[in-house]
């Protein structure tokens, strides 16, 4: 039996980008305000659970040709070599640097080495939980 | 720098913000009394919901009794996860399946 759910489905489409900015915001705003790799991460999967959730298995899979399985370790990898690139310059495991730059549109912002890591949290926080959803959705 | 300097609430300002907290909070008891009697299960899924409004309140509430700025996401937070619990909730309780499989 098809049901209608065309309020559900545009309400998705409207709703789906305003979460995944305001995911996005979370992860760049992790510094000096809540936020942060984990709870960004959490926000971008629960973005794309909506989407599963009003649109069925397939069309998003067409849609999002990500294999969640393989961003655990793509997560895991570049948070452990932003560890290891701190040998690079001499440093000990895991030391961070900050620095200053000048870019065109945002004028000067500080960036810090801890967000690659945190871009590592993102992804794999990301991996784990789409993979429990859709393993656990996935079964006949 | 470590410098900041502390906001203090206006008595009156107190007063109502303790006020509409004690609000909300006995309208949450009669939420939670309709969550355990609730006949079906879709009055608890509407209650739960109702909680979850009622729970935006209350961390505004509080970001305004502790008089900080830190709370504005959580507000937002809670209310996108409302959004999605309740939207699988419903899901749930039409279909038995919440991510469903093929359609055409």
């Amino acid at each position: 039996m098809r049901t209608n759910d065309l309020i559900l489905r545009t309400t998705t489409a409207l709703i789906a980008f305003i979460l995944l900015g305001f995911s996005i915001y979370l992860f760049l705003a992790g510094h000096q305000s809540p936020g942060g790799g984990f709870i960004g991460g959490l926000m971008t999967s629960a973005a794309i659970v909506l989407m599963y959730m009003a649109y069925g298995l397939e069309p998003i899979a067409k849609i999002i040709p990500v294999n969640f399985k393989l961003m655990i370790p793509a997560g895991l990898l570049i948070a452990a070599l932003t560890g290891v690139g701190s040998f690079v310059f001499g440093e000990s495991f895991l030391s961070q640097t900050y620095g200053h730059f000048h870019l065109p549109l945002f004028g000067d912002i500080e960036l810090a080495t801890a967000m690659l890591f945190d871009l590592g949290v993102y992804l794999t926080v990301i991996g784990v939980t789409l993979t429990i959803m859709l393993t656990i959705a996935g079964d006949e | 720098m470590g410098e900041e300097e502390i906001a203090v609430l206006s008595p009156f300002l107190e007063t109502v913000t303790i006020v509409c907290i004690v609000g909300i909070s006995i309208s949450i008891f009669i939420l939670i009394y309709r969550v355990l009697k609730g006949p079906t299960n879709p009055d608890r899924a509407v209650a739960l919901d109702a909680i979850g409004v009622n729970l935006m309140a209350l961390a505004g509430l509080l970001a305004i009794l502790l008089v900080t700025t830190k709370f504005n996401d959580v507000i937002l937070l809670i209310g996108i996860l409302l959004f999605i619990g309740t939207i699988a909730i419903a899901k749930f309780l039409e279909k038995g399946v919440i991510i469903d499989r093929d359609r055409d």
